[in-house]
């Protein structure tokens, strides 16, 4: 067993280390490979804020890596074909900067998020699921009959957004921006977890009855974690749809939302990189053994299992030492 | 009534048919443990739920520090200094003594929305977590889980989280259940110094506990407080031996 910020470490230089090595030999498909791999995990990370520290198992966080996906597709769309966002007495134009596209997607999700959050939390269990399940799959058949974007065959975007300094085109710089955004979230969520939130928001999800005798609220602290979560898994989906260059409603739905929950158990519920690790693993899954069957998933399913019955901590919980959250 | 820190007034609540509480008027004066008794399915844990605020009474009042807190929240009536233990541990059990600690003084100073500074480097936070410690003398177990404590210790750890909020009335909810004698003696001398902290509110099966301890007594059966008095009144009570004491008390 090695100590956890010493695999963390390890993780993420090599997940930086790949992408570079490919750039220096001119494989680029290696580079979307670990873009893909790192922008999931930007996701599971956000969910791992909800699932892992509050204990809020959401199946429905594919709402908000669809939102940040059509944030990013509808701006870019209006940017592309030269026509306003809204129009009227006040025009609002559609934009190509990564930035502020990354702002609103950001923004949109977190007020969905809250609205989400505050109807989704007055239940709890089972309940909790199926109504995150529903707000996602709501989304989904939403955007399937909204033809203004493409409907059912997604909005595709010719070119890939800009950011300030930088050529986006060029694989590497695209990923570099990506990861820049992974380790910034990374580093926010490791103080994040030592924080006098982050102890409440663990006390709510072990005994709610204490936080509440202590005068703090556990729904409160699950609600403003349910939006973080949130609004980073919509930072990721708008990620996603740059790297593609392409939304659909596929981002919405309910598959979406269980493969960002692999991502979290088979990397390691509550740990810190576990999400990048689980991303990580499945991009390199289904890559490989993508090549030698369609029906891929058996093994992953068959992986799952093994985690779930004797890795509690996932593939993060095999190989290292868990330490305290507040040391 | 007029100095009483906390009071009910005519508290009652029923499940369906069945009658928890039944007109209960109760108080506690500062510097005082105040008992309540009564056999299992009294309502003793109802009343509690209703004091502290966990369940809305369906006629009656409580008062705590001279303001009616019948339709305030658990927390609300947390941060005005109403401190609760309760029956089954109520801990992060993942968590060391001092996070769960620390979590009372979080509480306390009313400052969960920080979310970038550990909260262990907060000098705020950490003396008063570690002032309740060592009152309680958990501070050499501060690092441990509290999976790894003994059921006395985490009793003595949720007085200690109890304390951080710099507690106006204590609310206990059977502290004693579970401790072997000589736990059981340890903690009774412990609240013994504990009621110079704030007045006690005790819930308890414990006899010997409760007549050591208790300064005055409620008795609490079927829902109805059939008596209210000092040890001696209690235990020279035809009605309270009848219903719950037996002819040996």
């Amino acid at each position: 067993m090695i100590p956890e910020k010493l695999l963390n470490l390890v993780v993420l230089a090599l997940l930086l280390a790949v992408p570079y090595w490919a750039s220096l030999n001119d494989a680029p498909f290696t580079i979307t490979l670990a873009t893909r791999a790192t922008i999931f995990a930007l996701a599971a990370v956000g969910l791992n804020i909800a699932l892992g520290m509050g204990g809020m198992v959401s199946l429905g966080h594919a709402l908000f890596f669809g939102i940040g996906g059509y944030t990013m597709g509808i701006l870019a769309f209006h940017a592309q074909s030269f026509t306003p966002l809204i129009d009227g007495p006040m025009v609002i134009e559609g934009t190509k900067s990564m930035p502020v596209i990354w702002a609103v997607a950001m923004g949109v999700s977190a007020l969905a998020a809250l609205v989400i959050g505050a109807l989704s939390l007055r239940t709890a269990g089972v309940y909790f699921i199926m109504i995150t399940l529903a707000f996602g799959q709501m989304l989904f058949f939403f955007t399937i009959s909204w033809s203004s974007y493409g409907g059912e065959d997604g909005l595709s975007i010719f070119l890939r957004n800009e950011f300030p300094g930088l050529d986006t085109l060029v694989p590497f710089n695209f990923f570099a921006l990506c990861y820049g955004l992974l380790v910034l979230v990374i580093l926010f969520n490791a103080r994040f977890a030592r924080s006098p939130f982050g102890l409440a928001l663990n006390a709510a999800r072990q005994s709610p009855d204490r936080v509440r005798a202590v005068g703090l609220n556990p729904q409160r602290l699950k609600l403003v974690a349910f939006v973080i979560s949130g609004t980073i898994t919509g930072l990721a989906g708008a990620l996603f749809a740059d790297l593609n260059r392409f939304v659909s409603p596929t981002m919405f739905s309910w598959q979406t939302s269980g493969e960002i929950m692999v991502f979290v158990i088979l990397g390691g519920v509550a740990r810190l990189c576990g999400p990048v690790v689980g991303a990580v693993a499945f991009v390199m899954l289904e890559h490989f053994l993508g090549g030698l069957s369609e029906f891929w998933h058996i093994y992953l399913g068959l992986l799952l299992l093994l985690i779930v019955l004797f890795a509690r901590g996932g593939l993060v919980g095999l190989v290292a030492r868990r330490g305290a959250a507040h040391d | 009534m007029t100095d009483a820190v906390l009071a009910t007034k005519g508290l009652s609540k029923s499940f369906g048919a069945l009658k928890a509480t039944d007109d209960v008027t109760l108080d506690l004066r500062p510097g005082e443990i105040h008992a309540v008794i009564g056999p299992n399915g009294a309502g003793k844990s109802t009343l509690i739920d209703q004091i502290c605020g966990g369940l809305t009474p369906d006629a009656g009042s409580v008062t705590f520090l001279g303001r009616d807190v019948t339709g305030r929240s658990v927390p609300a009536r947390a941060r005005m200094g109403l401190a609760r233990s309760f029956q089954i541990s109520q801990l992060a059990m993942e968590d060391t003594v001092l996070q769960n600690t620390l979590l009372g003084a979080v509480g306390a100073v009313g400052s969960p929305w920080r979310f970038l500074w550990p909260v262990v480097k907060n000098r705020r936070l950490r003396a008063r977590a570690d002032a309740a410690l060592a009152q309680v003398g958990l501070t050499p177990h501060a690092a441990k889980r509290v999976s790894e404590l003994s059921h006395g210790q985490r009793r003595l750890l949720e007085v200690a989280i109890a304390l951080t909020l710099r507690p106006k009335a204590f609310v206990m909810d059977e502290p004693m259940a579970g401790l072997g004698a000589e736990g059981s003696k340890a903690l009774t001398e412990f609240l013994d110094r504990l009621r110079a902290e704030a007045p006690i509110l005790l819930v308890e099966h414990d006899m010997d506990a409760v007549f050591a301890l208790a300064d005055r007594i409620s008795v609490l059966v079927y829902g109805r407080i059939i008596e209210t008095g000092t040890v001696d009144a209690i235990r020279a009570s035809d009605a309270v031996r009848a219903a719950y004491l037996g002819a040996d008390r």
